[in-house]
């Protein structure tokens, strides 16, 4: 008899998990600093479940009950309003790179280089410029997405197979309709591996951002996290950390991956 | 559904005068093409063969004004060519056909930039020659779902739809194994008998510059030069194992070697 695939694995965490489980209540470590997974599961119901006062804004509001969904919120449209700000912005300008010779020289070298440069860095600017606002958080997950973004647009539509473009050239494409109905399809797949990527970078700069940064206009995971940290509660700092990861997994699940699958299949890349 | 059919004179199409085309090489300056002067009649089927790095592609990308000449002109009727245009649409080597169309899609992608055209007209003109080339019922495949053959048939479909003057033709069965070629050099044979198109070909391949052309033009490498014109008086259909095309396949092949040979020494 043949166990379906996911049995193994499922017997493994769960095994890990109980070991875990065991290790801290047989007190061999400190429970305050590692709690226990059953401990990381009660906060779990607790922050989800306890539709307590929660209100934007009150610092200590937030480590009440019930605090979860709403942060988790926060975080989130800080993250999508930031990433389409960063991709909007990217992806002419990453064109533009690939374009104009000397903007590729210039501007694209700079991109190349803040690519690089992680975007924490920001953040001392971001505050300085914008104070203790949204705006601040905002900017740090545009120059987290923006980079990576305009660098992936400008390979991808500089590795444009020639054939095409020789093709549509002599059917009398030209300019902008050369660009929407032929560069930029093809281009499409490096593309979107580039908003892959940028908004990887924009989910660490902005978790970042709400480490570092007690803003004011809005309590997100970020700062949950942080929070956690202050009150001496490891549970909601792994119970946040677990979010996180889903969340960033969840993107690429419901997002990231279908819309490769489709690309990909579209065009024969793959079975 | 009728579709004008040109007539056929002496005229012709396209004249090449004393062009020269060179390119900056790893070993500086390579003359690609060199002092080529021709003519390309009206309704004619023009082939050009040579060996590798005659500069044929080179001349086929001069027609189609994709690369401009470092001396001589090119002219189509009494317009000079300088850049692509709809009057002379090329069916390239591999398929350049857009992956993130359909066949269908492909083919209507040169009729909707052809002005003057409803876009019933246009749809009613891509299933048309979608038809011709045998692939009506494949007008919702997108490439990758089509086999070589039929996707260099979209490709032809494509650079007839929007009724070319002239249809160069970049080595386009080249990556075809041998039955799906032999196929396809009947069709070839079909659609021009039918259609009267005027057609410069390029090959590599004598036997298949033979079978296709009116007047095949040998061309020589290093730099490429025409060499020899042959004119072909086989009647069409033509197949490639008539004894007769052999012969004359033989006669450019000889034409060809005796050439390198020469040039060797």
């Amino acid at each position: 008899m043949k166990l379906p695939r996911f049995v193994i694995p499922t017997f493994i965490a769960l095994a890990v998990l109980g070991g875990w489980e065991w290790f801290v209540r047989a007190g061999h470590v400190n429970d305050v600093l590692v709690p226990a997974p059953s401990h990381i599961l009660q906060w779990f119901w607790w922050a989800l479940f306890d539709q307590a006062s929660f209100e934007s804004g009150q610092y200590l509001a937030a480590i009440q009950k019930g605090e979860l969904l709403p942060a988790t919120w926060v975080t989130m449209r800080r993250l999508i309003i930031g990433f389409a700000i960063g991709a909007a912005i990217g992806i002419p300008l990453g064109a533009l790179c690939a374009r104009v010779r000397w903007v590729r020289d210039t501007f694209g070298v700079l991109a190349l280089g803040l690519q690089t440069l992680p975007s924490v860095c920001w953040v001392p600017l971001a505050l300085l410029w914008f104070g203790i606002r949204e705006e601040a958080v905002l900017f740090v997950v545009v120059m987290g997405t923006l980079w990576a973004v305009v660098i992936a647009v400008q390979e991808s539509v500089l590795n444009v197979q020639p054939l095409y473009l020789r093709a549509a050239q002599t059917m009398g494409s030209k300019g902008w309709h050369l660009w929407s109905r032929v560069i930029f399809p093809a281009a499409l797949p490096g593309v979107l591996s580039g908003m892959k990527q940028g908004w990887a970078f924009a989910w660490r700069s902005l978790m970042a951002a709400e480490i570092f940064v007690v803003i004011v206009t809005g309590f997100g995971l970020g700062s949950l996290l942080n929070a956690g940290r202050e009150l001496l509660r490891m549970d909601q700092v792994m119970g946040v950390m677990a979010v996180v990861m889903l969340v960033g997994l969840l993107a690429d699940l419901v997002f990231f991956a279908p819309l490769e699958r489709w690309l990909r299949r579209s065009r024969g890349l793959e079975r | 559904m009728s579709l004008p059919i040109p007539k056929s004179n002496a005229q012709a199409a396209l004249t090449l005068r004393n062009v020269t085309k060179r390119f900056n090489g790893s070993a500086g300056r390579v003359t690609a093409l060199e002092d080529i002067t021709l003519d390309v009649r009206e309704g004619e089927f023009l082939v050009v063969v040579g060996p590798s790095g005659c500069g044929k592609s080179t001349l086929l990308s001069l027609l189609a004004g994709l690369e401009h000449t470092d001396e001589g002109a090119i002219k189509l009727g009494d317009e000079p060519v300088h850049s692509p245009g709809r009057d002379r649409l090329v069916m390239f080597q591999q398929d350049a056909l857009f992956p993130w169309l359909n066949a269908l899609e492909n083919v209507l992608f040169g009729l909707r930039l052809k002005p003057g055209l409803s876009d019933a007209e246009r749809l009613e003109s891509a299933r048309y020659y979608l038809n011709l080339v045998g692939l009506g019922n494949k007008e919702k495949a997108r490439p990758h779902e089509l086999s070589g053959g039929m996707r260099q048939r979209v490709a032809l479909a494509r650079s007839l739809a929007p009724n070319p003057r002239v249809l160069l033709m970049d080595e386009p069965f080249s990556a075809l194994d041998a039955l799906t070629r032999e196929q396809l050099y009947g069709d070839i044979q079909e659609i021009f008998t039918k259609r009267k198109k005027t057609i410069v070909l390029v090959t590599h391949n004598i036997r298949e510059a033979v079978c296709l052309g009116d007047r095949v033009v040998l061309f020589s490498p290093n730099p490429g030069r025409v060499q020899q014109v042959f004119d072909v008086n086989l009647p069409r259909p033509r197949r490639m194992n008539d004894p007769a095309l052999a012969n004359l396949a033989a006669e450019v092949t000889t034409a060809l070697s005796s050439h390198l040979t020469a040039d060797k020494q």
